[in-house]
């Protein structure tokens, strides 16, 4: 068992969601409750896999790809099935997984208009192959190739179960992202030709920097970071996301948040500042500028907001804002630091909008105003959606602290070659943030939450938290607690691989 | 208990999981989980101080005789280390241990200390640094930790019958657990990183219990205003954290103070950390200008306004100024005695500013609230101008009487004005039926004012005997005027309450004396308030505190001064003053009545202070309002009009581009990806509702046949 697994699980990992797909496809749509069983089956067996990988991982050589296979694919360009997951993978892959199998338990009993459960599992599983297999890649080809299979269904859950607005939020986000991907395949193309021919990860790490002059690093890495900074997203690029988010049902909201959101902060880690160190250089103050301006900028939006789900999605690019900003130090502690941001982002703004979609569905409205003394009315509901406040502010103890802080405390000291003063404005107007930060959030939890209920909600029957949305949340806000406390079950995954390549860039250093 | 102190912040953190989870079960709804730790807590953290204090004594400090000399010696150090730039720490300890010897030869002493009991273990590793976790026992923890589980464990007595049928008991007494540890996790911290999770756990607990009954607006308003406020400050904590971080290279709390006391770390930036540090203080422990949420707190249950806002939260600003005296002697040059420093300015401003408050209320509750910010300002400024031992001293003493202040308010309104904090509508002539509270709150007035011999006296005299020892004559006259002021706002205080004609509930409500639980906690903080002092006094030759309490990297440092008999006769002095003023006015009657109502500039005046000196409004509506309201909505209407605009311009312009485009580019790489795309789309759509996929076509057609163009251009300038 554990030799198949070694060869065959991470591309079990990427293929098994599929397969369940494929199979869903042929039950008839009568058959909804054999439907829901394959498709969490499926996500269990996957999560499966990620649970062995957890287990099986070598914590003593996290820099190190393991489970690797590499094979033949595309011989003409040179492009091969080449996949491998070190400490800077393992834990997205797991958080990927994760997320995908509290969706459909989640999903179990409330699907959004219209309905049709089989269609619905089917996109969750087509973009958990999607993601996974993002976080898997380790050819740019390969890579290139998930990053756009998320985009289909996730325009489609969009656009079919979205909100009143689906239609221009769907292709908005489609369009939006699709425009910075192409401009990133150009980036990877343009690594290929003057390159070495190769779209191989690790490859191109060893090789990339010393075969390109700086002008032309330079420009590879703009394309580069349109692809993912539209992804992440990073201000001004990020209107896509509050459009996308307000109209996505709840599951597509939460995993756009918790997961795809990451393949663009993912991607700078993986590819983009190893393979051009030089550039990285170059650009890591002007992504620090977009970084900090998203914080505060994000915070702001908040502030003006009057549907739940819209403030949610704001803050999202205020908490992007700190990985960015851990990311753009070019430092280890920065960029340790804008991994966990992303693990704890996926789990508390997932969490959040798990929250708010509940809300939404028993109140009938995400209107702020409207809403009110959900603490009387559902307490424990309300005293989640607190706990998730705290947690989205950065309070320590829980995960959110541990993306803020590190990244706050890293911009004091940016790696060489970057202007400190520069950096050193950036902690400061970033620490600001973290005050805006808890102003919007327990100013919406002091509207929605405490006082009494407005009047047309007064003798409205409120569900309290209902089975499986326990069975969907508990983990994940055990999660948000355990790692608040022991950030050392991130930190010695991604340490390794960081440091690595935190020593790439620092060997660059002017 | 040496070796095991991490139980004292582990047991409460237990009692929360237990009251949170089981409370309800309980027929005391928790209440009676959270008492029990709180015994455990507090008896062992009475034996780890029997047993700090038999501890051997190992470490020997050199202690200077003037300040001067040490500012020569640093002065000496600074030039060393700039000679030989990266000089190692225990090299450059010697070196300025050579240094001191030739330049203080004729007046240097040294004494033992008992040596700090650090236990650690790692946390986590971050690109090669390993970040510890651990409990730091020396003098300072351990006076606080007495402190933090004596007041905690009465206010937990006291809240089982003062919340006895509170709606919301279980949550009350969890979060009173939590506080409670986030206080206990702050003191044992042995590193900045874990004073961080202490600090914003209690901001978290004082969050809930201020707005324990959020029913009411207010409250949760106020809730919300003290974690603004504090969170405000927090900017600097996070900041300074980061600065000192980056500066020593560790977050280890030893390690940080020898390195700046050694002038290790670079002068500017460890004068900019200890700024930005300083603003987290006058946030935490409400300094002006921040001090605006601490009156605004006492929205909370009353036991929640005597430990978290009077006795322990508050004091955690002092406190990390305490235990990172290193940061701040150096940064600030405390021990130059050139008159002032930054510290002692926001606490000597503090004392004055928050005293004039406490007269104009009315609330008795904000009376004790503003003379906390004051008193609050007298440590500030007892470490801002060198006197380590007094500022802490002051802490100790200070949350005995305070503590026994709020109770006492709190049995007042429990039992004699029916739930009324109001003291001109509500109270008056409660002495003869409530003694017990009356007697504890005069006698912890009389402490809170300065009177011999109670604890408040002593620890007075000790700042005032500081300031003025170290060269900061300045802030020896801003003590002397706060004191006169204390003894005089306290006297109105206890006129309102206790004497005069019964008013309002205390005339309509039937007021009796509290039960059991309410005066026990009360009767002996009072013993305490009198007692307390005698741990330091000069006078009698008593020096116990500093012997006890101050760590070594303090008494390195800092200076004593022996009693000084006209200093403490100007105290006693002020006291008497103020009580014989505010005595004669209320009490006799004498001097001018209806100043205020005669308008002019008194009335002016009255109402700038009722007004709380207009900060409020400024914050409230000027800054908060501002961002909330048109800044927020500004840049929305940026993101929606500007942003979005370029956006869907950008995409119109687009179309009439793309027709273009489409003509002149090649069409077999257009036409191909186009077909891709339109199968696919027709093939999930078919199954799908059904969606506009044309238009997406012709989108995306626009967007290959940019991308082309852009190819080019790169293409061209890559070669």
């Amino acid at each position: 068992m554990n030799d198949i697994l070694v060869h065959w699980g991470l591309s079990l990992a990427i293929f098994l969601p599929i397969a369940g797909a494929a199979l869903l496809l042929l039950i008839p749509k009568e058959n909804e409750l054999f439907i829901k069983q394959v498709a969490l089956a499926t996500t269990i067996v996957t999560a499966g896999v990620g649970a062995w990988l957890l287990v099986n991982f070598d914590y003593d050589r996290t820099g190190k790809l393991q489970f690797s296979v590499n094979k033949e694919w595309i011989e003409i360009i040179n492009s091969r099935y080449h996949v491998g997951i070190d400490g800077l993978s393992l834990p997205l892959v797991v958080l990927s997984m994760f997320i995908c199998v509290l969706c459909v338990i989640y999903s179990w009993d409330h699907f959004p208009e219209p309905h049709n459960p089989k269609a619905f599992l089917a996109l969750i599983l087509l973009l958990e192959t999607g993601m996974n297999g993002t976080f898997i890649a380790q050819d740019l080809i390969l890579f290139f190739v998930f990053f756009e299979l998320v985009l289909l269904p996730m325009y489609f859950m969009i656009g079919v179960w979205g909100g009143a607005n689906r239609q221009y939020a769907s292709i908005k986000f489609f369009l939006f992202t699709l425009f910075g991907s192409a401009l990133m395949i150009l980036g990877f193309l343009a690594l290929y030709f003057r390159a070495g021919r190769t779209f191989d990860i690790p490859t191109l790490v060893a090789t990339a920097g010393d075969l390109l002059p700086h002008n032309t690093e330079v420009w590879i890495f703009a394309a580069l970071f349109m692809g993912f900074a539209i992804k992440v997203p990073m201000f001004p690029f990020h209107t896509w996301l509050p459009d996308a988010h307000t109209e996505a049902p709840t599951v597509g909201s939460v995993i756009l948040a918790a997961i795809l959101l990451k393949l663009g902060t993912y991607g700078f880690v993986r590819i983009a500042l190893p393979i051009l160190p030089d550039a990285a250089h170059t650009w890591a103050p002007w992504i620090g500028l977009l970084a900090v301006i998203g914080i505060i900028y994000g915070a702001l939006g908040c502030l003006a907001q009057k549907d739940l789900k819209r403030l949610i999605a704001f803050s999202s690019v205020a908490h992007m804002g700190f990985v960015m900003l851990g990311i753009s130090t070019l430092t280890s502690f920065g960029i340790n630091a804008a991994v966990f941001g992303m693990i704890a982002h996926g789990l508390i703004t997932g969490m959040l909008f798990f929250a708010a979609g509940s809300i939404g569905e028993r109140y009938g409205t995400r209107e702020i105003n409207r809403l009110g003394g959900l603490l009387i009315q559902a307490p424990k509901l309300g005293w989640i959606l607190g706990f998730l406040c705290m947690a989205s502010l950065g309070l320590p103890g829980l995960a959110g602290f541990w993306g803020e802080f590190p990244a706050i405390l890293s911009a004091f000291n940016p790696a060489a070659g970057l202007s400190v003063d520069t950096f050193r404005v950036y902690m400061v107007i970033a620490a600001i943030g973290t005050v805006l930060a808890a102003g919007y959030l327990l100013w919406m939890f002091q509207r929605v939450a405490f006082g009494a209920p407005k009047d047309e909600f007064v003798d409205a029957h409120i569900h309290d938290v209902h089975g499986p949305e326990w069975i969907a949340w508990t983990p994940m806000l055990v999660l948000i607690l355990v790692l608040g406390v022991l950030p050392s079950l991130i930190f010695k995954m991604t340490d390794g691989a960081v440091t690595d390549i935190a020593r790439t860039l620092a060997s660059i250093g002017h | 208990m040496l070796d095991h102190a991490w139980l004292i912040p582990l047991v409460p953190v237990c009692s929360f999981f237990l009251i949170l989870f089981f409370g309800k079960r309980f027929p005391s709804k928790g209440a009676s989980i959270g008492v029990f730790a709180l015994v455990a807590c507090f008896l062992m953290s009475l034996v780890l101080a029997g047993q700090w204090i038999g501890r051997d004594k190992t470490v020997e400090t050199l202690h200077q005789a003037t300040a001067a000399q040490i500012a020569q010696s640093q002065a000496a150090s600074i030039e060393e280390s700039n000679a030989h730039g990266e000089a190692t720490v225990d090299e450059h300890a010697t070196a300025a241990e050579e240094e001191h010897g030739a330049a203080g030869e004729e007046r240097e002493e040294t004494v033992l200390k008992r040596e700090p009991v650090l236990h650690e273990t790692t946390w986590f590793e971050v690109g090669g640094t390993k970040i510890k976790a651990g409990v730091l026992i020396d003098g300072l923890s351990v006076a606080l930790l007495v402190v933090v589980s004596t007041i905690s464990l009465l206010v937990h007595i006291f809240s089982t019958e003062y919340l006895r049928d509170d709606r919301r008991k279980t949550h009350y007494f969890a979060a009173l657990s939590l506080f409670t540890s986030g206080m206990f996790i702050l003191v044992t911290s042995s590193n900045t990183l874990q004073m961080i999770f202490g600090w914003e756990l209690m901001g978290l607990c004082s969050f809930m219990l201020i707005g324990h009954w959020w029913e009411d607006k207010d409250n949760s308003n106020a809730a919300l205003k003290a974690f603004f406020t504090t969170r405000t400050g927090d900017i600097g904590l996070l900041v300074g954290i980061s600065m000192l971080f980056g500066l020593a290279g560790t977050f280890d709390i030893g390690t940080t103070n020898n390195l700046a006391l050694g002038a290790q770390l670079d002068q500017g930036l460890l004068a900019a950390a200890a700024a930005a540090l300083l603003l987290a203080v006058i946030g935490k422990s409400a300094q002006f200008p921040l001090h605006t949420w601490l009156p605004d707190a006492m929205a909370g249950p009353t036991p929640v306004s005597a430990l978290i806002h009077a006795a322990t939260m508050v004091v955690a600003g002092v406190f990390l100024v305490a235990r990172l005296y290193g940061v701040f002697w150096q940064g600030f040059h405390i021990g130059a005695g050139d008159g002032y420093t930054p510290v002692a300015m926001v606490g000597g401003i503090t004392i004055i500013i928050a005293a004039v408050l406490a007269f104009v209320q009315r609330d008795i509750k904000k009376v004790l609230a503003y003379s906390t910010v004051s008193q609050l300002g007298y440590m500030v400024m007892a470490l801002g101008v060198g006197a380590w031992t007094a500022a802490v001293f002051h802490l100790f003493t200070h949350a005995f009487f305070k503590a026994c202040l709020f109770l006492g308010a709190g049995s007042v309104a429990h039992s004699g004005s029916h739930h009324s904090f109001d003291m001109k509508e509500d109270m008056g002539g409660l002495k003869k039926h409530m003694p017990i509270t009356y007697w504890t709150f005069v006698i912890a007035s009389l402490a809170l004012a300065g009177i011999f011999p109670l604890a408040g006296f002593w620890s007075k005299d000790e700042i005032l005997v500081g300031a003025n020892g170290n060269g900061y004559n300045l802030f020896l006259y801003v003590g002397l005027v706060g004191a006169v002021m204390t003894a005089a706002y306290m006297t109105r205080c206890i006129y309102l309450t206790f004497h005069g004609e019964p008013r309002g509930n205390a005339a309509h409500h039937h007021p009796h004396e509290s039960p059991l639980p309410i005066t026990g906690p009360l009767v002996f903080l009072a013993f305490l308030s009198v007692v307390a002092g005698l741990l330091q006094a000069p006078m009698l030759h008593i020096e116990l505190f500093a012997d006890w309490f101050e760590p070594a990297y303090v008494s390195n440092v800092v200076t004593h001064h022996g009693f000084n008999g006209v200093l403490a006769l100007s105290g006693l002095a002020a006291a008497v003053g103020g009580i014989a003023v505010a005595g004669g006015y209320y009490f006799r009657n004498l001097g001018p009545r209806g100043v205020v109502a005669r308008g002019g500039l008194p009335r002016a005046g009255y109402n700038f202070l009722v007004n709380k000196y207009y900060l409020d409004t400024l914050y409230t509506d000027g800054v908060v309002g501002s961002i909330k309201g048109p800044i927020a909505r500004a840049t929305y209407w940026f993101n929606q009009h500007i942003l979005d605009g370029i956006l869907n311009g950008t995409a119109a312009l687009a179309i009439i581009l793309g027709r273009f485009t489409y003509d002149v580019v090649d069409q077999k790489v257009v036409d191909g990806a186009v077909n891709g795309i339109g199968v696919s789309a027709d093939a999930g759509g078919g199954a799908l509702r059904t969606v506009q996929t044309g238009k997406v076509q012709q989108y995306a057609a626009v967007l290959f046949g940019a991308l082309i163009v852009f190819a080019v251009a790169l293409w061209r300038f890559a070669k």
